[in-house]
């Protein structure tokens, strides 16, 4: 048996490759529901009853699917120029701390909302790039293998995040809890509805998809991102600045990042905590490969994963099995995933 | 006479594309066939069935009477028959007797009977002509030995029966020589040798038999005694094709002059003071080795890095900045030497990269957006212009074959009437009729008046196509001669070194005038 690479993917391929992929997911994860001692379907049913079922269920899936979105860009935006980008937890928990930090700064409180909240943003950002810099500096200059070093500075920058919040930036008022101070209340994110978490970061995080799409099929920056990572000896050849190219790529991943910490503080918790993150950062790549790494398609699967695990909340309760099922889901869909991306690439022949 | 070795009636597809179609052939004792054919013609795929890579779907292949079991990749090589690969598969870091003996051990035995294999390969060289030092180390070796010591690899495998796949791509013309004339001790001795080849000149000089394959198909059988070049070439290619000529150049201006550069390493060969000068409207051919450093130079020219030392001067201004947009502003085309790793990204559309090295350009594109209309529009123009068949403009590069993406790559750099053109193995790969129709651009753009550096591994090409001919040897640019002066022999000794007569011809023409 041996596979032959497709000389012409179709289009529809593509688009149902994914959706199989979650297909298949959904199959095996039944079969891990009935040994869990409930019947499959019904426990689908819940999980769709979860998310979709009442306005506030609804509302907390799309809450959900904010954050998510932005890590699953951050990481498409990277692994498409081949910057293998690991560290989107990491990069989440900087831009978080950094917007705490930057909201201590006094003046900030004094100034009229929207200018706060624009710089707070732009701040969140400026932080996940710092961190996303420092592995690309070194696999450029010294050629280290930048999948090592941000995954490792993931657990860097939730350490410095715990030391920051049992340090400098703890909240005394917190009755010991290890959190930092609150962000000052002009730049928390105005609801998108009333009475619940929902708030304009979603709108933030669809309208970054839009931009990230444009960015990468419209502009020069685009197409020389794409050359790099797919053909860095061609791209060298045709006058692409690699370095300059990656380093852009690199603040775009890790700003996107960054921005998906800030926004979690200042649209839902209002401070930091080291469990601010339910792996945000790590299943941004699980979206972004769902995707197959176009950005448009990570809202999708950003909604997807925010389902399951919205919805498998509630159903764990109705149903008593643990909520896990949503992560062993959504970690099963990114494995039928690869699958199959490559059976849509290839051809199976005897 | 004995018939060693037959291939009857293989046939193998790979879904609807025939490699082969009913091939038949044999190979009597002491002889040497020349399997003829241009890239795709099947040559490869015939070999991996006789080696069992492949299955063929249809036909046998026997080895001295016995057929041989299909898909067993041992069952030939315990037959007697032997492969001399174009790519060495040697190990640099051991010596010679070393990477011979590798694999002819079982792998549980903790000592290795040395002694003993060293008696059989200094045997074996000694009786086949193959003079190679058992113990030196690989890394140190010329080409022409690691080829020798390939072929001791088979023979010492007992092999009676050897396969040589292309064995002249990485030799200089005298390397070429005296290999043949190995080749033909090695008959004398017993041994069979079936060579594969798309040179017809070496085709004429080394073999008995020549098997020209087409298509997938055994085109013609012919002694080499009764037939001609040009007959082979018809059969080959399946009609008459004539290369272009080149008429009478017309130099002008200095248009490119490179004054003593020199560049260390980087991965690639080094340069050492390497001087030249180019004119418009002619053509400056450098013929060498692969290895020897114009791949370095190439590069050097089409803006990837600066020398070390040294300077380039186009149009008399110095290149201060060694990148490649200035390269190409300074109106230089860039035809690279190696199409798909260089040349084409293949997961992206003709359009893009049409566009990719001038995307800077405000052809192509404005204030950081790309031009897609223009982009476009460009590469229609150029699709239909040089009738390169397959490719859409939204389709990826990847799909086209060799020839058209060639087309694609001249199209992008020649429209923009570049006032010098770095083209470097510019038809490497390609066959007779894309070959010529190379020839034809590059012809082209020298009668508008363009410099052309020619940089070639291919002697006929070179002598064919440049009015000056240097060769590049370790990095250093010998004198160069005018191409009428030039043949095969001259510039054989010229790339390996000898610059002797090179100099002496440099100095007459200087004179002369």
């Amino acid at each position: 048996m041996r596979f032959e690479r497709r000389e012409h993917p179709s289009r529809l391929l593509t688009i149902i490759a994914p959706i199989g992929a979650i297909l298949a997911a959904l199959l095996v994860a039944g079969l891990l529901i009935l040994i869990a001692g409930a019947p499959p379907l019904r426990a689908y049913a819940l999980i769709l009853k979860g998310a979709f079922g009442s306005g506030l269920g609804l509302s907390e899936m799309l809450t959900r699917s904010t954050p998510l979105i932005l890590t699953g860009l951050a990481a498409a935006v990277a692994f498409r120029a081949r910057l293998w980008n690991i560290g989107g937890e990491g990069q989440f928990y900087l831009g978080a701390l950094g917007v705490t930090a930057f909201g201590m700064i006094p003046a900030i409180a004094a100034m009229p909302a929207p200018l706060a909240i624009a710089m707070c943003l732009l701040v969140g950002a400026a932080a996940g790039m710092v961190l996303l810099l420092i592995p690309l500096g070194l696999r450029l200059k010294f050629g280290v293998d930048e999948v090592v070093t941000t995954l490792l500075l993931n657990f860097v920058a939730v350490l410095f995040v715990s030391l920051m919040i049992e340090g400098a930036m703890k909240d005394p008022l917190a009755f010991g809890w290890p959190q930092s101070v609150p962000v000052p209340d002009n730049v928390v994110l105005p609801k998108l509805i009333e009475r619940t978490r929902l708030h304009i970061g979603l709108l933030i995080a669809v309208a970054m998809a839009v931009a990230v799409w444009w960015l990468q099929s419209r502009t020069v920056f685009g197409i020389r991102a794409r050359a790099a990572g797919l053909n860095p000896r061609a791209a060298a050849f045709a006058g692409v600045p690699l370095g300059r190219t990656l380093v852009m790529v690199a603040c775009l991943s890790g700003g996107l990042a960054g921005l998906a910490g800030a926004i979690e503080v200042m649209g839902v918790k209002g401070y930091v905590t080291t469990d601010l993150s339910p792996n945000y950062g790590y299943s941004g790549i699980v979206i972004a490969m769902l995707a197959n790494l176009n950005p448009i398609g990570a809202i999708f699967a950003a909604l997807f994963s925010a389902i399951m695990f919205v919805g498998a909340d509630s159903m764990s309760r109705a149903l008593s099995i643990p909520s896990y099922i949503a992560d062993v889901t959504v970690a099963l869909s990114l494995l039928t995933m690869l699958v199959a991306i490559f059976l849509a690439q290839y051809r199976v022949r005897r | 006479m004995t018939r060693v070795l037959e291939l009857s009636g293989i046939t193998k597809r790979f879904g609807h594309v025939t490699a082969n179609e009913d091939v038949s052939l044999h190979l009597d004792k002491g002889e040497i066939v020349a399997l003829l054919g241009e890239n795709g013609a099947g040559k490869t795929t015939l070999t991996s069935i006789l080696f069992g890579h492949y299955v063929a779907d249809a036909g046998t292949v026997r080895v001295e009477g016995t057929e041989l079991p299909p898909g067993r990749s041992r069952a030939a090589i315990r037959a007697g028959v032997g492969m001399v690969h174009q790519h060495f598969a040697l190990a640099p870091n051991l010596t010679v007797l070393d990477n011979v003996m590798t694999g002819t051990e079982p792998l549980w035995r903790l000592r290795s009977n040395r002694a003993a294999g060293r008696a059989k390969l200094v045997a074996l060289s000694e009786r086949f002509g193959l003079k190679v030092d058992p113990d030196a180390r690989v890394s140190e070796l010329s080409v022409g030995e690691c080829q020798r010591v390939e072929i001791l690899k088979a023979l010492y495998n007992d092999a009676h029966i050897l396969i040589l796949d292309e064995p002249t791509a990485v030799l200089t013309a005298q390397e070429a020589e005296s290999l043949f004339a190995t080749l033909r001790q090695m008959t004398e001795n017993g041994l069979s040798l079936i060579f594969i080849s798309h040179k017809l000149h070496e085709v004429m000089s080394a073999s008995d038999r020549v098997v020209v394959l087409r298509q997938g198909r055994v085109e013609a059988t012919r002694r080499t005694s009764e037939t001609t070049k040009e007959e082979l070439a018809e059969l080959m290619v399946g009609r008459k094709v004539d290369r272009p000529s080149r008429p009478p150049a017309t130099p002008g201006k200095v248009l490119l002059e490179a004054v003593d550069l020199s560049l260390s390493g980087k991965g690639g060969a080094s340069l050492h003071d390497v001087s030249f000068q180019l004119r418009a409207g002619e053509t400056l051919g450098i013929i060498g080795v692969s290895g020897n450093g114009q791949t370095t130079l190439a590069g050097l020219v089409s803006g990837l890095f600066a020398p070390d030392s040294g300077a380039l001067l186009v149009e008399g201004k110095q290149v201060t900045v060694y990148d490649v947009p200035h390269a190409i502003s300074a109106g230089i085309g860039r035809i690279p030497e190696d199409r798909n790793a260089e040349g084409t990204i293949g997961d992206m559309t003709t359009w893009e990269n049409v566009a990719l090295e001038r995307i800077w350009s405000s052809e192509f594109s404005s204030r950081g957006m790309v031009r897609r209309t223009a982009a476009r529009a460009a590469t229609e123009k150029i699709i239909k212009a040089h009738d390169v068949r397959g490719a859409t403009v939204d389709g990826r590069i990847r799909l086209l074959s060799g020839g058209n993406m060639q087309k694609i790559i001249l199209g992008r750099v020649l429209d923009a009437e570049p006032d010098i053109l770095v083209a470097a193995q510019p038809s490497r790969g390609l066959d007779e009729g894309a070959i010529a129709g190379v020839h034809e651009r590059l012809l082209e753009a020298r009668g508008r008046g363009a410099g052309v550096l020619l940089i070639s591994e291919d002697l006929d090409e070179v002598i064919a196509l440049s009015d000056q001919i240097c060769a590049i040897v370790g990095g250093r640019l010998s004198p160069a001669i005018p191409a009428d002066r030039a043949n095969a022999q001259i510039l054989g000794l010229m790339m390996a070194g000898d610059w002797s007569v090179a100099g002496a011809i440099e100095a007459e023409t200087t004179n002369a005038l």
